[in-house]
């Protein structure tokens, strides 16, 4: 197991340098300039952003560009953000605790509602809540978040009135006020996000277990006479949540993709609207940094997913 | 009217001979504004009438929280580190200028005790200076007291070039004096007519002296103020997170009696202007919200609901067609667009007249932006005295198609006019952005009507704005025939805005397509007025010159003005702000109130 891990981080190395390189060059290549808005700015003669740009290591090469920004990186200095002039690893840290919260809250509603919606469908397959849930899994994964989060925004902001679609990092109320705006801010995009989970979860949730309740050792718990519930939960659910557990943290990184969008519908100020307004300011140590976390999240939800499973399921070994 | 009969009637008014209520009922009968009246007789020293904003509350504070949307959000809150308006609207919430711009181009004193004028001495009379007398008793945040040591400072450190400030240009060239302690002097190298640029308006905020000074020219990256601000405007700082929330409370010392209204300032980011429109007008969430690029269609839908609406304030933005008299299509010494190719067609000022009427500007005003643009035949469309009364515009396919059939453009088998194998086509460019798609479609349907064929091109706006040198589709490249984009004046005074019209500045490949001039059309005569309103410092002189230089490149079709553009923004019903197309919509932010 130990050497497993050492060996499995080592091999971690190279694919983050590999992505780092592929990232650093699409930035390269990419059109635009941090100092853009001056172009048009007639009160801002051209010397000025030619000497920005010259201050701040634009315009050299980019392979230059990739050493420095690698070494730095090495020695723990993520660089610093154009736009803001503050360090990059600042400004992430800042942003981090809204994104968990909201993910976090999201991934607990969809687990919430997946597991006894999916294990209680397939032990009544073909049945009318079978059927229901069927549909609204469907729904819920067809509609693109996007989508939902204006949908919410119209119905319970506008039409209704009843919640707030600005989310506040810093809520001026005290005690159990505060708790209350903030659940009444975070809800709608901890819905967008967790029915949206709640919907694959459910189908592959719903499959794992149709795929043990079949298997002989199930109908042999049933042929001694254990109760329903005992089979079920005892027997069935854990042997069919294994692949269902690697899935959840396979599913993560790509849970902290679809949250970019979402934040930046509710203004929750995460790492994705930070992702999001730097590159719409061409803030590459920003951007360079938040997809850089992002492909760290990756990699180590698959060593986690890797571990899990073997931890799980004694069958597998590491080698 | 020329300017020996203005001369003639200012010595009237001087002499008594003429009211300057009667002064301002003739002049405004030859078409010239209020505002512009009141600048020439402030220019011959008639004392002028202050504008003055109707502040209300009788006592400071007491008017709860005020929320602001900024969809683009302050990254950062050093003025002098500001990228784009953004940041400087977050600065401009705690620091302040001596002087800021109304929307009818006056200045307005906030850090100085007066606006220097020519009447007090003040303004040199030969134009190579100017004296600030700074406000007495002005605190800091922090509580130390605001002297001219704090302007000296602020002076050097924008003009040090390993600061890297963003407002370099305004301070280089100018040598500030301290005469006492509430006294700066600002000398110039010549002439200067335009005097009131360094600390006045978005450039002109002033730092601390005892807060940066540690951290000038290459240190200026780590001072803790450039991200906690201490000012003396209005609201103290109280916390920024980069791109999302900057609030502020209320600073019970604030220089000005009564005021501010509200006890805290909450500054929101993120999010786009649709939603930011729909915060403030439709749930009223928010009190304010900034640059509503929003179609005017939607905003009056919105507005139905009753909470708040939308404000549009005039500027000095103008959305615009440039035609391009040299050959987009040969390359010249690595370069195309150059100055020494001719183009086939353009250059034909027949053509030109042609485009310029089958523009249906006041179709593209109605249907397209709304309060969003004014239809205009001018270059330079504000302050009203730089206005030229000489322009006008007009939709007609029928002239058009006159025009070119004089001009022995024949039409072909298919329709497209042609003379000597030269065929009437063009690449019209632009950014992609919904209005403008719209314009060059409606564009291009009536040049069909005329016979010349038009093909649409749209470029990403980062790409199209963006300096990359190796990049063929920029606006300053000018790689096609005609493109249209917003150029923004942002001063009254349109000295800077007129560089684009002058043949010193050409964008060529010598200056990486840097220079300011993209149509690369040049006349001489243009040239020297600019020249000559450069150091001229009789302002009626200075109106003329930059008028006529307007009317040479707006005649000449070089230049094919489409709208005036107004900014947008939007407010609740229940606020009083103080717009201003001239400086930062948080400008006076000290002096809105709830009624």
């Amino acid at each position: 197991m130990g050497t497993y891990l050492v060996r499995r981080l080592l091999i971690a190395l190279p694919s983050l340098l590999g992505i780092s390189v592929v990232l650093f060059t699409v930035l390269a290549l990419a059109p635009g300039d941090p100092f853009e808005e001056m172009a048009t700015n007639p009160n801002i003669p051209p010397e000025v952003r030619l000497a920005l740009r010259e201050k701040f290591g634009i315009d050299d090469p980019v392979y230059l560009r990739y050493f420095r920004w690698l070494a730095a990186m090495m020695q723990g200095d993520w660089g610093f953000s154009f736009a803001s002039r503050v360090d990059v690893d600042t400004l992430i840290l800042q942003r981090l605790p809204a994104t968990i919260f909201v993910i976090g809250s999201s991934q607990i509603l969809a687990l919430a509602i997946a597991l006894p919606v999916g294990i209680y469908a397939a032990t009544r397959p073909y049945s009318v809540f079978d059927q229901i849930a069927n549909t609204f899994a469907f729904i819920g994964f067809s509609l693109p978040t996007f989508f939902t989060g204006l949908l919410f925004i119209l119905v319970f902001s506008i039409w209704l009135d009843w919640l707030p679609f600005v989310y506040r990092s810093d809520i001026s109320a005290t005690g159990w006020r505060w708790y209350w705006e903030q659940i009444r801010q975070a809800i709608m995009p901890v819905m967008v996000l967790g029915l949206f989970q709640a919907a694959s979860y459910t189908r592959y949730v719903r499959s794992a277990v149709l795929d043990v309740i079949r298997l002989d050792f199930v109908t042999t718990a049933r042929a001694k006479g254990l109760g329903e519930k005992t089979v079920v939960v005892r027997h069935v659910v854990r042997n069919a949540l294994i692949p269902v557990v690697t899935l959840v943290a396979l599913q993560m990184p790509t849970v902290f993709g679809g949250a970019i969008v979402t934040e930046q519908i509710f203004r929750i100020p995460g790492i994705g609207s930070l992702l999001i307004s730097a590159i719409l300011a061409n803030d590459t140590p920003v951007i360079m940094a938040v997809t850089f976390v992002f492909a760290c999240l990756v990699v180590t939800f698959n060593l986690i997913a890797d571990v899990l499973y073997g931890w799980l399921d004694p069958r597998i070994a590491f080698r | 009217m020329n300017e020996t009969e203005i001369h003639g009637m200012v010595a009237d008014v001087k002499e008594g001979k003429l009211s300057r209520r009667g002064f301002m009922q003739r002049l405004a009968a030859f078409g010239v504004a209020a505002p512009t009246a009141w600048h020439i007789l402030d220019f011959h020293g008639v004392a002028q009438a202050q504008s003055l904003t109707a502040y209300k509350p009788t006592k400071a504070g007491g008017g709860g929280p005020l929320k602001i949307l900024l969809w683009q959000a302050p990254t950062l809150l050093n003025p002098h580190f500001a990228i784009g308006t953004k940041d400087q609207e977050g600065s401009r919430v705690f620091y302040e200028p001596l002087a800021g711009w109304d929307t009818d181009g006056n200045l307005v004193p906030f850090l100085a005790a007066e606006i220097p004028s020519r009447e007090n001495g003040s303004v040199s009379a030969d134009g190579l200076s100017v004296t600030w007398k700074l406000k007495p008793n002005v605190k800091w945040h922090d509580g130390k007291p605001f002297t001219a040591d704090d302007c000296l400072f602020t002076a050097e450190y924008a003009a040090d070039a390993a600061t890297a400030a963003t407002t370099i240009g305004t301070y280089k060239d100018i040598k500030i004096e301290k005469v006492n302690d509430l006294t700066i002097k600002i000398t110039f190298a010549k002439p200067t007519p335009f005097w009131a640029d360094a600390f006045v308006g978005a450039a002109g905020m002033i730092l601390p002296k005892h807060v940066f000074e540690p951290f000038k020219g290459a240190a200026s990256r780590d001072a803790p103020a450039n991200l906690k601000p201490v000012g003396t405007s209005a609201y103290k700082f109280i916390d920024f997170k980069p791109g999302d929330i900057l609030r502020g409370e209320r600073n019970a010392d604030y220089h000005i009696a009564n005021q501010p209204h509200f006890d805290t300032i909450e500054v929101k980011g993120g999010g786009d202007a649709v939603s930011a429109a729909r915060a403030v007008i439709q749930t009223g969430e928010f009190d304010y919200a900034w640059n509503m690029q929003v179609e005017d269609e939607i905003l009056l839908r919105m507005e139905r609901g009753g909470r708040g609406k939308a404000i549009p304030v005039s500027s000095g933005n103008i959305e615009f067609i440039m035609l391009n008299t040299t050959d987009p299509w040969t390359e010249v010494d690595g370069e195309r667009s150059s100055v020494k190719t001719k183009h086939p067609s353009l250059t034909d000022p027949a053509v030109r007249a042609a485009i310029n009427l089958l523009i249906d500007r006041d179709s593209v005003e109605k249907f397209i932006y709304g309060r969003g643009g004014r239809a205009t035949a001018n270059f330079v469309n504000a302050p009203p005295r730089y206005v030229s009364p000489n322009m006008k515009y007009e939709f007609s396919i029928d002239k058009a198609n006159k025009l070119l059939d004089d001009a022995g453009w024949v039409r072909g088998a298919d329709g497209i006019r042609a003379k000597g194998g030269i065929r009437l086509k063009y690449v019209f460019q632009t950014s992609i952005n919904a209005p403008r798609q719209k314009t060059q479609a409606i564009i291009k349907q009536a040049a069909q009507r005329a016979g010349i064929d038009i093909e649409l091109k749209s470029v990403t706006a980062s790409v199209f704005f963006s300096s990359d040198v190796a990049n063929p589709d920029t606006y300053s490249k000018f790689y096609c025939d005609m493109q249209m984009y917003t150029t923004t004046m942002l001063q009254p005074d349109p000295e800077r805005f007129m560089l684009q019209l002058v043949s010193w500045e050409i964008a060529d490949k010598e200056d990486k397509w840097q220079g300011r001039n993209i149509s690369r059309y040049s006349s001489a005569e243009a040239d020297a007025a600019f020249r000559e309103a450069q150091n001229s410092l009789d302002p009626a002189r200075r109106t003329a010159l930059f008028i006529r230089m307007n009317d040479i490149f707006c005649g000449a079709h070089i230049i094919v003005p489409v709208l005036a553009r107004t900014r947008m923004a939007a407010s609740s019903n229940n606020l009083v702000v103080q717009p201003s197309g001239w400086d930062l919509d948080l400008w006076m932010l000290n002096a809105w109130f709830r009624p």
